[in-house]
């Protein structure tokens, strides 16, 4: 990474997918690693099953934790819909990670709106690196479906130079003893994906 | 760190031991963490008013002190506050206000440092993490030294954004607490106020004269054509896109430092100011002749981000929306299992206006269930439910509703039902009451039985409560139960004079409460009609699917229910005429 680069990760999804989790998660393994790091959220009304997001940016000196417009080069959406909300975000060349999992909103639900389709042909023909992962299904793999988060995380460790061991510290240190396993395990899922 | 826990561990650093706040988005968190430092006293109190009036008291007797609220709560707290700017603080007095623009959770996005030169209170504002708490321990300086009250103005992006803080060993607490009686100080009667007056404007000149050395007031050469002057959070999108232009972050955002600025403005060719809502500083620097550029090319509404500044400055105008596809909007609900989802399905049917307040209830507002037709403040519902029915004589019989959660109505309901019983009110209040402040994330008020502090302790009985202010028709309901619930509404409807009807049940997700989960309900796609009725419920796991058309069958779909998500609550069950779940 050049001295005054600032890289821009997006992660968007759903209240309770475990988004803020695992961008705590994301930001101290760039702190371990010596990275300057800034996150922004907007807590609140999201927590009613409206839409999540953080932005996490990291570099030798961050100013503004919020990204602009065109200027994200890591989208990864906890909820396959989020993925197409938030594009303008993107640059050109970014990566995008999505989960496959579909939450319908309000008007899918009552039949007044579909629920888009296509979502990974659509973002193919924009972005060259779009990968779509079952995340629940490996999180089930590894003994919980709540780890989900962390699988997507294994998954964008891939894309953010920071070493393995780093990546398994933090992880050791966020969650109680009973569950660490089982979050390495979903963390490595992720890896492999 | 959060802003919010940097906030909160900078008080501790300064070894502030006394703090009292009201919940509300982006402030929480702040008290919460202090609360958790050992050796603290922290309170939630009924309202903002009561918060500060609290910390009025503790400095005087010589405890540093410490009000938060979010910025409509300092509207709530703004009698006391311009008044102890009046008689000073003793102790050091501080408050933040938690401002909000883009309304990310909030009903306006007033803009709070108007209030640092109204009630002549100075203010500092960080721009992230470090700065808030460095800036918060400052401000207990400034507040012991120049007798004042003293502002910390945080915004929604700085108390929730989290970003690295170096941490201080705190400096360790001092009893300096004693009565100390100095009447023509703190009695303000006109005669005495008068002379503090005086006082107040000799305070604010030796503040500003302090301002021009304020270390947090910094000046940043580098690029001589461009000059940027700002404060807090707006800095950081600046220096984001123009790292090379030169800088005047201002760490006092009042009063401002006139030498300085005219220091800047002589070493700079062009002067930007870039602040988020209101032209605050703007304004101030143009009265001192100085030509800079702010409001014409920055907007007055919502927050800002990188982009924004540098679309304005670069002259590229609005920011290009790149819609990819139109996707359906994630408007946020009421939780499966919602006590309020009962309640606003019956009001949403009876045709009332229902007057509406400030929590989670404020969402029903919304299709399907249009159970609410105004929100305008805490405890609003109450009083305009009042006005409402008066004004309506004999149109508004019957007619009209206010709805107020448990915690908004001991933060400012009690006065306008006393206001209905004393004045002859016929409308109907109903509480909605579910044993905790759910919207902010299940605070404890003094209908919940404990402390902040998590010490069990007196619990207000509503009931009792309302009775006393001389309602005499009062009822207790389960939200859960709709055929109650519809029956305890008309009956109060029909009733002269004023009604309370308590809707009791707590918060689904309240743990203390521990609601009972039921099993999950299902849908029987033999009895299912597909009509939909259950849909007005609005509730997260039911939706409707297509099926295709049998021979002789008007049936186009069914609904089905999401058994992961589903609370089994019963609310469906009800409203289904065909008996299909169960």
């Amino acid at each position: 990474m050049k001295e005054t680069e600032v890289k821009s990760i997006l992660l968007a999804g759903v209240g309770g997918q475990g988004i803020l989790r695992a961008s705590d998660i994301m930001c101290m393994a760039m702190m371990e690693a010596g990275f300057d790091v800034k996150k922004s959220e907007v807590h609140g009304m999201a927590q009613r099953g409206g839409c999540v997001t953080s932005h996490v940016r990291y570099g030798k000196k961050v100013y503004s934790p919020l990204a602009k417009t065109e200027s994200i080069d890591i989208l990864i959406a906890f909820e396959k819909m989020e993925s197409l909300r938030y594009l303008n975000y993107l640059k050109k060349d970014a990566s995008i990670i999505v989960n496959n999992e579909k939450i319908y909103p309000p008007a899918v639900n009552i039949g007044d709106m579909p629920y888009p389709e296509d979502i990974i042909k659509h973002l193919q023909k924009k972005y060259k690196t779009v990968k779509e992962i079952d995340a629940a299904e490996l999180a089930q793999k590894a003994g919980n479906i709540k780890a989900a988060n962390v699988v997507l995380l294994g998954t964008i460790s891939n894309l953010i130079a920071i070493n393995s061991t780093i990546w398994e510290n933090v992880i050791k240190k966020s969650f109680p003893e009973k569950l660490i396993n089982l979050n390495l395990e979903a963390f490595q899922m992720g890896i492999n994906a | 760190m959060s802003g919010n826990e940097a906030i909160a561990r900078g008080v501790y650093e300064a070894g502030v031991r006394f703090a009292a706040a009201y919940p509300g988005t982006p402030s929480t968190e702040i008290l919460e963490e202090f609360s958790k430092y050992k050796g603290v006293y922290a309170e939630w109190s009924p309202n903002e008013k009561v918060a500060v009036e609290v910390a009025i008291g503790a400095a005087m007797a010589g405890e540093k002190a410490l009000a938060v609220m979010k910025h409509v709560g300092v509207n709530v707290a703004a009698d006391p506050l311009f008044t102890v700017s009046y008689t000073g603080t003793n102790s050091a007095l501080v408050i933040v206000s938690a401002d909000d623009p883009s309304l990310h959770s909030s009903q306006n996005e007033q803009d709070n440092r108007n209030y640092a030169k109204f009630a002549k209170i100075p203010m500092l504002e960080p721009a992230d993490a470090q700065e808030a708490k460095d800036f918060v321990k400052l401000a207990f300086k400034i507040s012991e030294k120049f007798d004042t009250p003293v502002f910390l103005r945080s915004t929604t992006r700085v108390s929730h954004s989290k970003s690295v803080v170096s941490l201080k060993e705190p400096i360790a607490y001092q009893d300096k607490t004693e009565i100390k009686y100095n009447p023509e100080k703190y009695v303000m009667v006109p005669a005495l106020a008068r002379l503090r007056r005086v006082e107040v404007e000799k305070r604010m000149q030796k503040l500003k004269d302090y301002a021009e050395i304020f270390p947090q007031n910094k000046m940043e050469i580098n690029d001589r054509r461009v000059g940027i002057i700002t404060a807090g959070m707006p800095y950081n999108y600046a220096k984001d896109v123009f790292p090379n232009y030169s800088y005047l972050k201002l760490g006092m955002v009042y009063p401002l430092p006139e030498k300085l600025i005219r220091k800047f403005a002589a070493k700079v060719k062009k002067i930007y100011v870039i602040e988020e809502l209101d032209p605050f500083l703007e304004e101030q620097i143009r009265a001192m002749g100085i030509k800079v550029i702010g409001k014409e090319i920055f907007p007055y509404t919502n927050e800002f981000d990188p982009g924004i500044i540098e679309n304005a400055i670069k002259k590229h105008g609005k920011t290009k929306a790149l819609p990819v596809q139109s996707i359906p909007s994630r408007p946020p609900n009421l939780c499966p299992g919602c006590p309020h989802r009962g309640l606003f399905y019956v009001l949403g049917k009876q045709k009332v206006f229902v007057t509406g307040d400030i929590g989670c209830y404020t969402l029903s507002f919304m299709k399907p269930l249009e159970g609410l037709h105004s929100c305008i403040c805490m405890g609003a519902s109450v009083g305009m439910a009042h006005g409402m029915s008066k004004a309506l004589k004999e149109k508004g019989k019957g007619k009209v509703v206010g709805v107020i959660g448990d915690s908004t109505f001991i933060h400012s309901g009690i006065t306008p039902l006393l206001d209905m019983a004393y004045n002859k009110s016929n409308a109907l209040i109903v509480i909605c009451d579910n044993s905790t402040t759910a919207m902010t994330g299940m605070q404890e008020h003094p209908g919940t039985g404990y402390t902040l502090m998590g010490e069990p302790t007196k619990q207000l009985n509503l009931k009792v409560l309302v009775s006393a202010l001389g309602i005499e028709n009062i009822k207790v309901i389960d939200p859960y139960n709709l055929k109650e619930t519809r029956n305890a509404i008309k009956e109060e409807l029909a009733t002269d004079g004023p009604s309370v009807i308590i809707s009791q049940r707590p918060c689904v997700l309240f743990k203390r409460a521990n609601v009972k989960i039921e099993k999950a309900l299902s849908v029987d796609p033999d009895k299912c009609t597909g009509c939909k009725a259950c849909l007005g419920l609005n509730c997260p796991p039911i939706s409707w699917h297509k099926i295709e058309k049998k021979e002789g069958s008007k049936r186009e779909g069914i609904s089905v229910i999401d058994e992961s998500l589903c609370t089994g609550c019963g609310l469906c069950v009800q409203v289904c005429k065909f008996g299909a779940i169960s």
